[in-house]
């Protein structure tokens, strides 16, 4: 049995013109110990997909699937036992350091709530913990930081307290939702090598999302990549990054900037793009929904949603055409 | 109190101080406390004795305001009014920020069937005339100052739900929110440790907002005969038996006149300096 396994997890959200499909489909399993990063554009549900293994849907959103937490199925839960979940064995950290903070509450305060909260430990006991947790996640000058204010903190100092916060009551699974996009490079750097070594050291499972394929690549074993909702490929990620299948994929990793040319006709070349917009998630085409933006596309590709097919070992791709794809590396 | 204003830093009451509405309009606010505490302890005479050979005699050395159509004081009367004001405007606003910040924060916390249903109402409240709401409670229940302090804080219920629920609505959308509920703070926590503390200043402004209404509507009563009842002195009343003499003594209306403008002048030029310093970007937009 995985901590975590995902199974056809859907969510419907209410649009302003009526209800939108924002993740489409979606399966995986984790285990304690491994880590996985999901990829994709803006909007492609990777956000969705995390706040629903929560259990956090924006007002009016809809679940459906199965997702399994130690065997536990968490759609079924109530809210009640969901808060006894979150922050305890399941962590978040978000993406803006500058507004996931309360600014009113001081940081040792908000790192030390989660304890009082599922640990029951006594105030003063939380605020020895948190002291702890700042020094271990690299806050310089931790326990004098403890009384600081949000406002007080730079931004990578304030995702350091947000990891801690995260951290404070050991969890089994660390959802780190685009947690460097706000930060300067060389912190971005410092945060991820943090948030490594901590899974490492504390046998977490982690779920990083991102849309930086760089940051993907270095810091998770398994990757999976989203387009409208689902995933359209998946597999470790040195298998997938030497062998991209998707067209999706291969088209977001084209669309990397390269200082010194290597673009596209070499030297001063335009970056590529993918051409084309993301889908209307209301009003998605049948068939694959990346058929309108590829290259590669035939008519059967708007004909039924291309199944998963194998690339390699562990290695799969969500692409009718996958074959003359493949073959086209030449 | 854990405002931002609070936490800004150590400046705040320098910068309060300087801002032209704060300091003119605190300064008026506390000269109605302090004539309101002093006549706890000293007026010139007493507000509650008739002497009705000496009635209507102009300000002099011995009645600095005159006195009125039964010889009472006026100086005295205004200042034992004062006290009528105050616990009018406090407990009606207490009444009104109670019931209608817990209703909003319910409505903003619940969403969906909670949130329309305390709308509704609140709107129900709002298209109901306040004065016709008052006068349909003192026509039922008599006409006294605690119900009219009553109805006047009914009045405000809707204003503060109102305000607390729109507050409220943009707080639950920030991301601190989020992710105090992905700590597993459940709803209640999450409203009285984040949403509460972050909404106080709005709250704040608009209490010393109402309370400046709360004085005009008392005053309205009151001179309606629907609010304090003789012998205990109202500016309200006041002007209702200065009005059938205003010709031969029109000081009588003036004097309680200036002490109601005063008074809610005073608490509306607070409420804009506060809404200054708690939110310096409106203050920019001027």
């Amino acid at each position: 049995m995985s901590l975590l396994e995902v199974n056809a997890l859907r969510v419907r959200l209410r649009g302003p013109d009526g209800p939108v499909e924002a993740v489409r489909g979606v399966s995986f399993s984790l285990d304690r110990g491994q880590t996985m990063g999901l990829v994709g554009e803006s909007g492609c549900g990777k956000s969705m997909t995390a706040l629903a293994l929560l259990g956090l849907l924006p007002e009016g959103g809809l679940l459906h699937g199965s997702v399994r937490f130690e065997g536990r199925e968490l759609t079924q839960l109530s809210d009640r036992e969901l808060c006894r979940l979150r922050g305890n064995r399941i962590a978040m950290v978000f993406q803006e350091p500058m507004t996931a903070l309360n600014p009113l509450h001081s940081i040792g305060r908000q790192i030390a709530e989660p304890l009082c909260l599922h640990r029951g430990l006594s105030s003063e006991a939380a605020r020895g913990v948190a002291g702890e947790l700042l020094h271990r996640v690299g806050m310089p000058d931790a326990r004098a930081r403890l009384d600081a204010y949000p406002h007080q903190l730079s931004g990578g100092q304030r995702q350091r307290a947000l990891i801690a916060m995260a951290l404070a009551c050991e969890p089994d699974l660390l959802i780190a939702d685009e947690p460097t996009t706000a930060l300067d490079v060389t912190i971005q750097a410092q945060i991820l090598e943090l948030i490594v070594d901590l899974v490492h050291e504390r046998g977490m499972a982690l779920i990083l999302i991102s849309h930086d394929l760089g940051v993907i690549a270095e810091t998770v074993e398994r990757v999976a990549v989203m387009y409208a909702g689902r995933i359209v490929e998946m597999g470790p990620v040195a298998t997938v990054f030497g062998r991209l299948a998707h067209p999706y994929s291969r088209g977001l990793f084209a669309a990397i900037p390269r200082i010194g040319g290597g673009r596209s006709g070499g030297g001063r070349g335009r970056l590529a793009a993918i051409p084309g917009r993301v889908p209307d998630l209301a009003a998605l085409p049948t068939g694959c929904a990346f058929a309108d933006r590829c290259g590669h596309a035939q008519p059967v590709c708007r004909l039924a949603e291309p199944p998963p097919l194998a690339v390699g070992p562990e290695h799969w791709a969500a692409c009718g055409r996958l074959d003359a794809v493949l073959a086209s590396d030449g | 109190m854990s405002s931002p204003a609070a936490l800004a830093g150590r400046g705040v009451l320098r910068r309060a101080l300087r801002h032209p509405s704060f300091a003119s309009g605190g300064a008026l606010t506390l000269l109605l406390v302090g004539v309101a505490a002093l006549s706890l302890a000293w007026t010139p005479h007493s507000a509650y004795l008739i002497q009705v050979r000496q009635r209507l005699l102009p300000p002099s050395g011995l009645h600095w305001l005159g006195t009125d159509t039964l010889g009472r004081d006026v100086l005295s009367m205004l200042m034992v009014g004062a006290q009528n004001s105050i616990m009018v405007g406090v407990v009606a606003v207490s009444i009104g920020l109670t019931a209608g910040v817990a209703l909003g924060l319910l409505a903003a916390a619940r969403r969906g069937w909670v949130e329309e249903a305390v709308m509704r109402l609140a709107d129900f409240g709002f298209a109901f005339p306040a004065i016709l709401l008052a006068i349909l409670f003192t026509a039922v229940f008599g006409p006294s100052a605690v119900n009219a302090i009553i109805a006047i804080g009914i009045f405000n219920v809707p204003v503060f739900a109102r305000i607390g629920r729109a507050a409220a609505n943009v707080v639950w959308a920030r991301e601190f929110v989020l992710a105090a509920r992905a700590a597993g703070k459940g709803r209640l926590r999450i409203t009285l440790e984040h949403v509460l503390p972050n909404i106080l200043p709005i709250l704040v402004v608009q209490a010393t907002i109402q309370f400046a209404i709360a004085i005009l509507a008392e005053a309205a009563l009151s001179y309606l005969g629907l609010g304090t009842q003789p012998p205990n002195p109202s500016w309200g009343r006041m002007l209702n038996e200065a009005q059938t003499m205003i010709f031969t003594a029109p000081l009588l209306a003036v004097f309680p006149g200036i002490a109601i403008a005063l008074s809610v002048l005073g608490l509306n030029l607070m409420g804009d300096g506060l809404r200054d310093l708690v939110d310096p970007r409106l203050a920019r937009a001027r």
